[in-house]
């Protein structure tokens, strides 16, 4: 019925307009209905079924402009139903609700509360994050508390003498939150990082034995290339390794402890760049190939921002008192200064920046705070080898030296004739309870404040420095000389004829005169 | 995109994830600044852009919008939040040495800086000679330039959140009600909010297929390198999108609600290096 009806309305349609009359009023409203009731799209809605959606959409709902918004409407109720509705996925939420949890539950013996019981290393975040925040500075209050709560689990589950929020690495598809912890010598896990070295170490060993094994028919050329001693990383609870870091990817996640560095793991780290992702084991490609995955990266930015960028007002740390002997390489401890009465804003904001110093040593080039001798390895095979005192004073490598502990901040080098530091003050509009803050411009993300006695740091970024001109990674090196240019091994030019003539010629001439002085010598022995 | 006046206290939060936070006293002057602005210069919308960190003083920019919301963009700074600067749009010439500028921005907006720009002529040959020209660009028009730039690369919004209309004017999609949670994971559905370069050279056929009210800008997980970081934060309740390119550039997006908005917060240069970074 429909589909015939509809061709004759279209074919009716041009000849009769606008001509009411009782049964073709009729006739008109069931065409029409039929029109609108057959489908039009290829999907099986029909227009009716559609205009009734629409309408009632908009009865419900009562947007206003209605007409105006009408397309968006008709649109959006096509493309629902379309759509099939995803249920939301309640597992991400779950599984971090259930991660969560235990961070908001209260531990034992929290019930007493005096003054003992109350007694933690943990640090008042809270407070330090009202000031930065009002430095503009921050991850928010809500984050913030869920971070100290984490710090709080990770206090509660071992002894520390000193725990600090280090900041937080921005990274691609995880975060890391850094917590840095000074620990007594922990025994026990000291062994168990020692056991884990020897154990490769032995495994090379073993390879070794096999090749000489082989080599017993022909000896093969050995090579006489010695690479350069491996520079021995600082003990821990010294220099680069003064502090232990744990990080976690989500407050409530379990903390992970990230190893002690070597020296070439700080070496290395000054020379690629590469984005953390946020995996702990993850294996890092780059040129020079990285001795390490991500979690020993990690560690050794961690290590140079902390040397590059921990300050404190000036006057805060003191060298001690008492004459202590003069190690090589300068103090490298410092104790609270009780004197310290909180520094003043003007002094803060000082635009020579004198007002805040460094307080962890510099990393020196070498990848150590305290530098090491590679010559003093190698005494053993030196006493070998006969050397003039001469050529050992001029092999003698020169000593590394960075700056001494607690320099001011001033004393910086410049970043492209720009100052390595921006120092502010908080508020123009009420100075008198604001704080006063220092940005690092080498490593963006590095902040300090300050305020009276109250002052802290703390990183928030990718963990990159600031480029001044475009990565470049490092070329191969050279190949080395294979054995050395000499006569044995040149080609010589063959003699050319005439070459050849005069060597006769001067070869028949010595004949001559040894001929002379046979007959001579014959003619003496003769008479 | 930018945070719009009118969510701009409750918006200015969730950005906190990727280290993005704000004084209360630059908060409240920069709420009093927006609605000011509006007023004065008559902008249709009003957005608060971000910030560019500098040597002495940062500066903070806000953008206004007329009706066409892709093209009649206009950007204002300041560096106390108080008074400020209607910033021209920048010319070819400038668009050129910043990106060959080197060094940070120091605070002070007719500072002059020194831009070489080599010529090399004959290359390969002989003959070749390798000019030095030396230009200077003005910190101010440099900070434009780079505000451009940015915004062409770094700038995204969720698919289905503006419509082209048939006159040609990009508009605010009112029924928007966001992206699922599954989606918003997906690069695909976001776009670049710029003219859009790619996806004209794609073929027709492909072209056919898409909604033209809606698709009408590139995707940005076509951009090479890959340089966008998507975190689920919340669970899946809050999605956040940074840009590699651009570090401190930052988008946040609460899937199943009409939500979203980014903002930069950094030092206004481009990383060159992201190739080697990957």
């Amino acid at each position: 019925m429909s589909t015939a009806q509809y061709q004759n309305y279209n074919g009716d349609q041009r000849q009769r307009i606008g001509t009411p009359d009782g049964g073709e009023m009729e006739k008109h409203f069931n065409d029409a209905k039929s029109y609108i009731l057959s489908t039009t799209s290829k999907n099986g809605v029909n227009l009716y079924n559609h205009l009734v959606k629409c309408v009632s959409r908009l009865l419900t709902e009562q947007p206003r402009d209605s007409a105006v918004i009408f397309e968006d409407i008709s649109k959006s109720t096509r493309s629902q139903e379309e759509k099939k509705e995803d249920e939301p996925n309640p597992e991400a939420e779950q599984i971090l609700n259930e991660e969560q949890k235990p961070l908001f539950e209260k531990g034992e013996n929290t019930d007493d509360l005096d003054e003992e019981a109350l007694q933690s290393p943990l640090p008042h975040i809270l407070e330090q994050a009202y000031y930065f925040e009002q430095a503009g500075i921050g991850l928010g209050r809500d984050e913030t508390y869920q971070i100290w709560l984490a710090l709080k689990q990770l206090v509660d589950k071992s002894q520390f003498e000193k725990l600090r929020f280090w900041g937080k690495i921005l990274g691609t598809e995880k975060n890391y939150y850094v917590a840095e912890v000074e620990q007594n010598a922990d025994d026990e896990v000291e062994e168990e990082e020692e056991n884990e070295e020897n154990n490769e170490n032995e495994d090379g060993k073993d390879l070794d034995d096999d090749e000489e094994g082989e080599g017993d028919e022909d000896p093969l050329p050995k090579s006489t290339f010695k690479s350069p001693p491996t520079v021995p990383k600082e003990e821990r609870g010294t220099g680069v390794n003064k502090y232990t870091y744990y990080v976690c990817n989500r407050p409530g996640a379990p903390w992970v402890r990230l190893p002690t560095i070597t020296p070439a793991h700080i070496s290395l780290a000054r020379q690629i760049k590469v984005y953390f992702t946020g995996d702990l084991t993850r294996e890092i490609k780059s040129y020079p190939a990285y001795p390490g995955t991500e979690k020993h990266y990690l560690r050794a930015q961690i290590a140079r921002i902390s040397a590059t960028t921990q300050v404190s007002p000036n006057g805060r740390f003191k060298f001690s008192d008492e004459e202590e002997e003069e190690e090589e390489g300068g103090r490298t401890n410092y104790e609270d200064n009780e004197d310290f009465t909180g520094a003043p804003l003007s002094e803060l904001t000082d635009e020579e920046l004198n007002g805040w110093v460094h307080h962890v040593l510099h990393i020196l080039p070498q990848g150590r705070t305290k530098w090491w001798n590679p010559k003093e390895g190698e005494e053993e095979e030196e006493q070998e080898e006969e050397e003039d005192e001469d050529a050992k004073a001029e092999n003698e490598p020169q000593p590394e030296q960075g700056p001494p502990l607690l320099t001011p901040v001033g004393a910086d080098a410049d970043i492209h004739h720009t100052k390595a530091w921006t120092a502010k003050i908080s508020s123009n509009l009420i100075p008198q309870y604001a704080c006063a803050f220092i940005r690092s411009n080498l490593w963006p993300g590095a902040y300090a404040f300050a305020r009276g006695m109250i002052w802290e740091n703390i990183y928030i970024g990718c963990g990159h420095k600031y480029a001044t001109s475009d990565y470049k990674p490092e070329l191969p090196p050279l190949p080395a000389t294979e054995y050395n240019d000499g006569p044995e091994i040149l080609e010589a030019d063959d003699p050319t004829a005439e070459d050849e003539e005069k060597a006769r010629a001067a070869a028949e001439q010595p004949e001559e005169a040894e001929e002379e002085e046979e007959q001579e010598e014959n003619e003496d022995e003769e008479d | 995109m930018g945070i719009e006046a009118k969510d701009f206290t409750l918006d200015l939060d969730l950005l906190a994830f990727s280290g993005i936070a704000f004084s209360p006293e630059q908060r409240a002057s920069l709420q009093t600044s927006l609605i000011i602005l509006k007023e004065q210069y008559k902008f249709k919308t009003i957005h608060f852009w971000g910030k560019i960190l500098g040597i002495t003083d940062d500066y903070f920019i806000i953008q206004g919008r007329q009706k066409d919301e892709l093209r009649d963009r206009q950007f204002l700074y300041s560096k106390d939040c108080v008074n400020w600067n209607m910033l021209t749009p920048a010319n070819d010439e400038a668009k050129d040495s910043t990106e060959v500028c080197q060094g940070r921005f120091t605070g002070d907006p007719s500072n002059d800086f020194e831009v070489t720009k080599y010529n090399i002529t004959n290359e390969d040959t002989e003959d070749e000679n390798i000019e030095e020209v030396k230009s200077s660009v003005r910190e101010e028009d440099r900070l434009a330039a780079t505000l451009s730039k940015i915004e062409q690369d770094a700038l995204i919004i969720p698919r289905g959140a503006y419509i082209l209309q048939p006159n040609g004017d990009v508009e605010r999609n009112r029924t928007f009600a966001g992206l699922t949670a599954t989606e918003s994971g997906k690069l695909s559905n976001y776009f670049h909010f710029c003219e859009p370069i790619h996806l004209p050279k794609k073929g027709l056929i492909h072209r056919s297929a898409l909604d033209k009210s809606l698709h009408f800008l590139d995707t940005i997980d076509e951009d090479i390198p890959k340089g966008w970081s998507v975190q689920f934060e919340r669970g899946s309740g809050l999605v956040q999108i940074r840009s590699l390119k651009w570090p401190g550039m930052a988008f946040f997006h609460i899937p199943e609600t009409n939500r979203y908005g980014s903002l930069y917060c950094g030092v206004g240069e481009e990383n060159k290096d992201l190739a080697f970074m990957l």
